[in-house]
């Protein structure tokens, strides 16, 4: 047959770029390239007996901070704006080491930890400071991140404060560095400067009330 | 300067050849990186924003839990209070537990503590959802959490 002998021919390869360039407008349409940014917590463990044990904390050592259902701030019994909240804490924070008897800041105790002692030396004193805070069910969300946003960010400026007068660069750097000896700063500034940040247990009022009622 | 018009001088046509090698490698670029959209939101919400915030690591780790008022669409039978939506329905803090437990089930046991709730509540929510997630949360044992927000730019002045 005349056929079998006429070369193959071949296949027209002009419209692959048309098919790829479809495919590459689906993909380039459906993709999705948003990082998720946020704040990141742990949760306390969840206790089964109603009762939580009874932990006396001194009164000195707890910073309150309050919201209310109509977004109003409490903050140790005064009321203040959100703008306020990150210097009057880190003031909490820091405390004032060289009295430890000034009742207006928190106790201090010693901690003997090998990481801290290896960069600040022996007889390092913590605060026993712990952040408390304290939110009513009306509350609004913007306002509880405000707040979250605040006292991480206090926190995180007195780390940057120790970790700079120390070795001369902010946690924030010391933290982010790929150097494991920059990394092992960054947790000895983590261990001396805690974040406490405790969450009281959501009070139930309006079952409370009801309770109340009958 | 004597200028040559009589030879023509025909520039060759650019090879077009190489264009769908490109093309190829874009596409294999988007493909690769393109995560698919999971879930249709029900709820509408607006992130607040937030200074100190870290970015979540691996998608494939996290689990979302919406809360905000209902998509204009539905507004009509589900109303304008704030919902919580798991997956691709309406859910009540009672389902979380069994929500938490397919999100562990999906995944690779070693991986499990490293599971991320991930908050994504409108800005106007009132905390009392949100608290009544968070507690079923606890009693699930699922304690790494995660509130979504937005990046707000650092105000000039401060560190």
């Amino acid at each position: 047959m005349a056929r079998s002998k006429r070369e193959l021919q071949e296949i027209n390869a002009g419209s692959m770029a048309d098919i790829a360039f479809l495919l590459l407008i689906f993909f380039l349409v459906t993709t999705t390239m948003d990082t998720d940014t946020g704040l990141v917590r742990m949760l306390p463990p969840f206790i089964e007996d109603e009762i939580p044990p009874d932990v006396k904390v001194k009164e000195r050592n707890i910073f309150v901070v309050l919201a209310n259902a109509n977004d109003y701030m409490l903050v140790e019994g005064e009321y203040m704006q959100i703008e306020d909240l990150k210097d009057k804490a880190k003031e909490f924070i820091i405390g004032n080491p060289s009295n430890p008897d000034d009742a207006r800041f928190p106790e201090f105790e010693k901690v003997i930890d090998p990481e801290i002692t290896k960069y600040f030396g022996a007889n390092q004193m913590i605060s026993k400071q712990i952040v408390s805070l304290q939110n009513d069910r009306g509350t609004s969300y913007d306002l509880y991140i405000q707040i979250q946003d605040q006292l991480a960010a206090a926190y995180r400026e007195v780390r940057d404060e120790v970790a700079m007068q120390k070795f001369g660069q902010t946690y924030t750097e010391l933290a982010a560095s790929s150097k494991q000896s920059d990394l092992d700063k960054a947790n000895a500034v983590k261990k001396l400067v805690p974040q406490r940040i405790s969450e009281a247990e959501p009070k139930d009022v309006e079952q409370a009330k009801i309770a109340a009622g009958r | 300067m004597k200028i040559r018009k009589d030879k023509k001088k025909d520039l060759p046509p650019v090879s077009t050849a190489s264009l769908p090698d490109i093309v190829f490698m874009l596409l294999f670029f988007f493909m690769v990186t393109t995560v698919m959209r999971e879930t249709s939101l029900k709820v509408v919400h607006v992130l607040p924003k937030a200074q100190e915030v870290a970015k979540l690591e691996r998608k494939s780790l996290v689990a979302y839990i919406h809360i905000g008022p209902p998509i204009k669409s539905l507004q009509s039978v589900f109303g304008t209070e704030p919902r919580i939506q798991l997956d691709d329905a309406f859910a009540s803090p009672k389902d979380i537990p069994a929500f938490v437990e397919k999100v562990k089930s999906q995944t690779n046991e070693a991986e499990v503590p490293l599971l991320t709730y991930s908050f994504k509540v409108d800005n106007e929510t009132k905390m009392g959802v949100v608290t009544d997630v968070k507690q079923e949360l606890r009693k699930a044992n699922a304690l790494k959490i995660n509130y979504s927000t937005g990046k707000k730019e650092k105000k000039k002045g401060s560190k």
